[in-house]
């Protein structure tokens, strides 16, 4: 059975391409963005995350319950040892405050589509549909070819939100079941790429072209972060490229929010993001600028 | 909007509400003279209603274009003793409660002590009706169980067609005359009786003629004291419109509007009729003006907005009229609950929507006040633009226009027997009820507490709050094996409590058939004419009385929960949820949050909730629906709670969804407060299972943050989601687009937020003015953090 491993369904996702959509989470990605807004994304496996403000002080089920015993609770703080963890689940299963989740499910294809097709009559109204998300959907293909294949086999339009961070031979294979591509353009220069993301751009933006190339619709989103890649060089070179891919209509800029952070500390992480900022109103007007100069029509969000 | 509406309104808002004893003492004066004694009672009502509107003081606002007061000044409110006789304890707390106070002065207070208690002490419908209860009857209405509409106010909910638009007062004479002619005495036993009647009605439409020529002569008063020549020639018009309107049929807007306040102010005056009657399809019956105006060159755009915005400060300036006790309860709020219809279809099935429906909504959104309330009527054929336009007026947050779906309101009216075309000039009125407009007499009698009767249930009969038996015995619940069982013995609580009400109900409605016929609202309603029958008494062509169930969220999450969590999963026994639920869950905190975290919840699109409510619609329908009222109508249901669902909620102990004991039950058909944690979709899918059809309107609450209808994609994708709602049948659906942290904010300054209106459940009000209970139901509906 093809199964995969997803983090999180949204149904009314109104962000994540053309009308009312679900959006499915899948797990894993090869990026680590300092700005990522869904860290528990990152990882492939599953995790614990931890909400220690639902934690009541005299509740100790969770600990006598944990087989790994994985579960402490200094001076009436749980904490959970990663070493020990291995995500069963009892324990989520057990706190009725809904203090603790575990991020990560295995889901089959089948049961994917069928929290999908609850939605069917808002995609038919306003010709919305599904949108693969994550982590990086790409992460894993066989399940995302497996979830494509079947959405396209039920009439339901297809969105992959995708870093482009994989082999053109991956993307080739799920291309054909997908109507719309949302794909990040981060930062030009590969050495700060690398810096901010740990990967080089530079199968990122040659998949791109090649993707565009075979005649597949994609739509631009750049997260724009202040003081990292706001600034009017990367921009202008990033308009630049996409420009010469010719067939680049839209670009949909995402201005940092601090919706990220406190994940980082339910999945008792050190948040990198803490000093990110998003970019001033006054320069997202003119990045704006700059882009719809170049021709693209530019949205922020979305 | 221009300077004068501005000022109009300025004064509209700032008048603070306070009681004239105008009514009371006239129609006192009048039932002591002879006159009364010496005549049957429909015609000693018409009288009285002519003696009012010939006696009661008129009043011509600075500057206004629409004439006519209900009192003798703005939100000077009368009160209606031969209904409701307050004592004088009443009017101390109508003074000087917290919330919707209405000035009494001391004067106020003197007449009543000397004039009006006296004299109606034990002779008001409200004494009346008392005497008349059974003992189970007033053991449920005092346990909560149910409430009781016409115990202070009179039946009415009702809605002009376009009748008025077409016939002046004289033809409706005529047509009074003519049927009066037609009866026969020699084949038809009633034939005295409909005399009586028809000659009731015959002076009610000299009154109303005569009332308005009263508004004449004072505007002539006022021409010699002006010395604006611009204000003397509106005077004139004034003079002339008064002259012309409600005896002849309207020639144009200005007529038209007049005409109909004429009306409006004849329903509110002749009775404090439950839903402040409404003009309905306004932009169907104005268009025709309007069309010949802007043709003509007498009318333009602008004028027409600032007829219908002098027009909108008038219901302002009418607050619904001051109740006490459970009726206080269960409708704290000065909002009157007329409710302006627009868009729709027209009688041949064909869109509705014309330039004039876009120019009200204009006015709704400049306006921004509470009465009148107002909705757009949503059909397949409706086009996109009507819809967008009315979101962009959501947006701004105070909750209106609310969104209806015109083919399911089509689809109910024709399943109730009315006739196509009847069906299709129908809409909604007061907060989400169905009505055959100009045709129908729709009561709604009383909201039905769904949840107290499963905490009586649970008891085995007994109320837990007073320990009083009010309930059957249906058996100890703990000796139930199967859910099932648990599901029957509630089910005979239901229908056990809906034979108590129907069966005062219908000694009720006969109370107002014999001893308070309404012969000026028998003129409006088709066929009492006809029929020369009254309103009260089976005149209208369609009678209908509702039981509003409450509750069906709460409900469901309760039976669900029991399913779920004691039957199915067995992860409670029996006992400890006895012991949790009597203990108001103290040291049963884990539990509780079980219930709240761990458990199937109604509006989360899950089957496994979503078919107990099925069952529980179900239930409550077969025990409703379909039984005769006296008028040769039917008893039917819907789904609404105006502000009942907070002391429904107060009379009701801890229940087994995870609600501690007295607070709020969930409103309409909205899901539990915070329970619907899947987003809107999910919430629509769930509230669509219900059956809408089969109802007379069901209310449905969603909560938007501001941000998601930011931008023109936002505005586009609601709208998507309305119109599959409505694919679903979905009846009505209304926003709250305001963020908790405002509405928090607003509790803690109520100073700086004077103007803050919120939706609150089929209509708008200020949140400083509902009650904290009330406040804090809607924050908790506000908000949902997820993970």
């Amino acid at each position: 059975m093809n199964k995969g491993i997803i983090f999180d369904i949204k149904r009314y996702a109104i962000h994540d391409g053309p009308g009312i959509r679900t959006t499915v989470f899948l797990k894993g990605c090869p990026l680590c963005c300092l700005w990522c807004h869904n860290p528990e994304g990152q990882e492939i496996h599953k995790e614990i995350l931890l909400r220690r403000d639902r934690c009541p002080a005299e509740c100790f089920i969770c600990l006598d319950i944990c087989p790994q015993k994985a579960l402490r609770k200094p001076n009436g703080e749980i904490q959970v040892d990663n070493s020990r963890c291995d995500c069963c689940g009892k324990c989520v299963e057990a706190c009725v405050y809904e203090a603790l989740k575990i991020a990560g499910c295995e889901v089959t294809v089948e049961e994917v589509l069928e929290e999908i097709e609850k939605d069917r009559i808002f995609f038919e109204e306003s010709g919305g549909g599904v949108t693969f998300s994550g982590g990086e959907p790409l992460m894993q293909p066989d399940f995302l070819d497996g979830l494509l294949k079947e959405c396209k086999k039920r009439k339901i339009h297809t969105v992959v939100d995708t870093s482009g961070c994989a082999s053109f031979k991956t993307i080739e294979r799920i291309a054909k079941n997908v109507d719309l591509f949302l794909y990040d353009i981060k930062i030009i220069n590969d050495r700060k790429h690398k810096h901010y993301t740990g990967v080089s751009n530079k199968d990122i933006l040659e998949n791109l072209k090649n993707l565009v190339d075979i005649g597949k619709r994609v739509v631009i989103r750049i997260p724009l972060i202040a003081g990292i890649n706001d600034d009017i060089n990367n921009i202008e070179k990033m308009a630049r490229f996409l420009k010469s891919l010719r067939k680049i209509k839209q670009i949909n800029l995402l201005p940092y929010h601090k919706g990220g952070c406190a994940k980082y500390k339910r999945l008792q992480r050190e948040d990198p993001s803490a000093d990110l900022k998003q970019s001033p109103d006054e320069q997202i007007k003119s990045i704006m600028s700059i882009l719809m100069n170049y021709g693209f029509f530019v949205k922020i969000g979305g | 909007m221009n300077k004068r509406i501005q000022k109009l309104r300025e004064q509209s808002l700032n008048a603070k509400p306070y009681i004239t004893p105008e009514r009371a003492h006239l129609i006192t004066e009048f039932y002591k003279s002879d006159i009364a004694q010496r005549v049957s009672t429909p015609i000693g009502r018409a009288l009285a209603f002519k003696y009012l509107l010939e006696h009661k003081e008129i009043c011509i606002n600075e500057g206004e274009l629409i004439v006519g007061e209900r009192g003798p000044a703005p939100k000077a409110t009368p009160t209606y003793p031969e209904i409701n006789a307050h004592s004088l304890q009443d009017l101390e707390i109508i003074n000087s409660r917290e919330k919707i106070p209405f000035a009494v002065s001391e004067e106020t207070k003197q007449i009543y002590k000397k004039e009006i208690i006296p004299f109606w002490r034990g002779r008001s419908i409200r004494d009346r009706l008392f005497n008349e209860m059974s003992k189970e009857w007033k053991d449920a209405f005092e346990a909560g169980v149910f409430t009781e509409f016409m115990e202070q106010r009179a039946p009415g909910h009702t809605v002009l067609d376009d009748k008025i638009y077409k016939k002046g007062f004289l033809d409706f004479k005529k047509d009074v005359r003519k049927s009066m002619k037609e009866l026969d005495f020699f084949n038809d036993p009633s034939a005295y009786d409909k005399k009586e009647e028809l000659k009731a009605m015959e002076i009610c439409t000299d009154a109303l003629i005569l009332y308005a020529k009263r508004h004449a002569r004072k505007a002539r008063e006022l021409i010699i004291k002006e010395k604006n020549l611009k204000r003397i020639s509106e005077l004139e018009r004034i003079v002339e419109i008064c002259e012309r309107v409600p005896a002849h049929a309207p020639r144009d807007f200005w007529e038209a509007l007049q005409y109909y306040w004429f009306v409006h102010l004849g329903v509110i005056i002749e009775y404090n009729t439950w839903d402040s009657f409404n003009p309905g399809r306004l932009d169907q019956h104005l268009y025709p003006f309007y069309k010949k105006g802007l043709e003509e060159g007498t009318l333009s755009p602008e004028k027409a907005k600032e007829l219908l915005q002098a027009f909108w400060v008038k219901f302002n300036n009418q607050p619904a009229p001051p109740k006490v006790g459970v009726t206080a309860e269960e409708s704290g709020t000065y909002t009157d609950f007329a409710l302006i219809n627009i868009g729709g279809i027209k009688t041949d099935g064909s869109d509705g929507v014309n330039e004039l429906s876009y120019l009200i909504l204009d006015v709704v959104e400049e306006m921004r006040i509470l009465q009148p309330s107002s909705m757009i009527q949503i059909s397949k054929k409706t086009p996109d633009g009507l819809l967008k336009k009315a979101i962009k007026i959501i947006r701004t947050g105070f909750g209106q226009p609310s969104v209806f779906n015109a083919d399911a309101i089509v689809q109910e009216l024709v399943r109730q027997g009315k006739s196509i075309e009847d069906a299709r000039n129908g809409g909604a009125s007061g907060c989400v009820e169905t009505g055959a407009f100009g045709k129908e007499c729709y009561i709604l009698t009383g909201y039905f507490n769904l949840a107290k009767i499963f905490e009586i249930t649970l008891s085995n009969g007994l109320d837990p709050r007073t320990g009083k038996k009010i309930g059957i015995s249906t058996g100890d619940p703990a000796k139930f094996a199967s859910f099932e069982e648990l599901f029957h013995a509630y089910e005979k609580q239901i229908n056990y409590f809906v034979d108590i009400k129907i069966k005062g109900n219908n000694i009720i409605e006969r109370l107002y058939a014999k001893y308070m016929p309404a012969p000026f609202l028998s003129i409006l309603i088709d066929d009492c004419i006809e029929k020369g029958k009254d309103y009260h008494d089976g005149g209208a062509r369609y009678n209908t009385s509702y039981i509003q169930g409450v509750g069906l969220g709460t409900m469901t999450d309760v039976l669900t929960s029991i399913k779920y969590n004691v039957f199915d999963k067995k992860y409670v026994s029996w006992k400890d949820l006895i012991d949790a639920l009597h203990s108001n869950y103290k040291n049963h905190e884990a539990l509780r949050q079980r219930f709240l975290n761990k458990t199937p919840k109604y509006g989360n699109d899950d089957d496994y909730a979503d078919n107990i409510m099925k069952m529980i619609f179900e239930t409550y329908y077969r025990a409703v629906n379909g039984r005769p009222n006296t008028k040769g109508g039917l008893h039917r249901i819907n789904l609404l709670p105006t502000t009942v669902h907070i002391y429904f909620g107060r009379v009701t102990g801890a229940t087994p969804d995870g609600r501690k004991a007295k607070e709020p039950l969930s409103e309409g058909i909205s899901p539990v407060q915070g329970a619907d944690r899947h987003g809107p979709t999910a919430v629509i899918k769930s509230a669509g299972k219900i059956d809408h059809v089969r109802t007379g309107g069901t209310l449905l609450n969603q909560k938007f943050t501001p941000q998601l209808l930011a931008s023109d994609e936002g505005i586009n994708k609601l709208a998507h989601l309305i119109r599959a709602y409505f694919k679903l049948d979905g009846h009505h659906v209304q926003f709250n687009v305001v963020k908790a942290d405002t509405l928090r904010e607003a509790q803690n300054n109520p100073e700086k937020f004077r103007n803050l209106i919120v939706r609150v459940a089929g209509y708008s009000d200020y949140f400083v003015d509902i009650n904290t209970g009330l406040q804090n139901e809607i924050i908790k509906r506000t908000e949902h953090e997820s993970f």
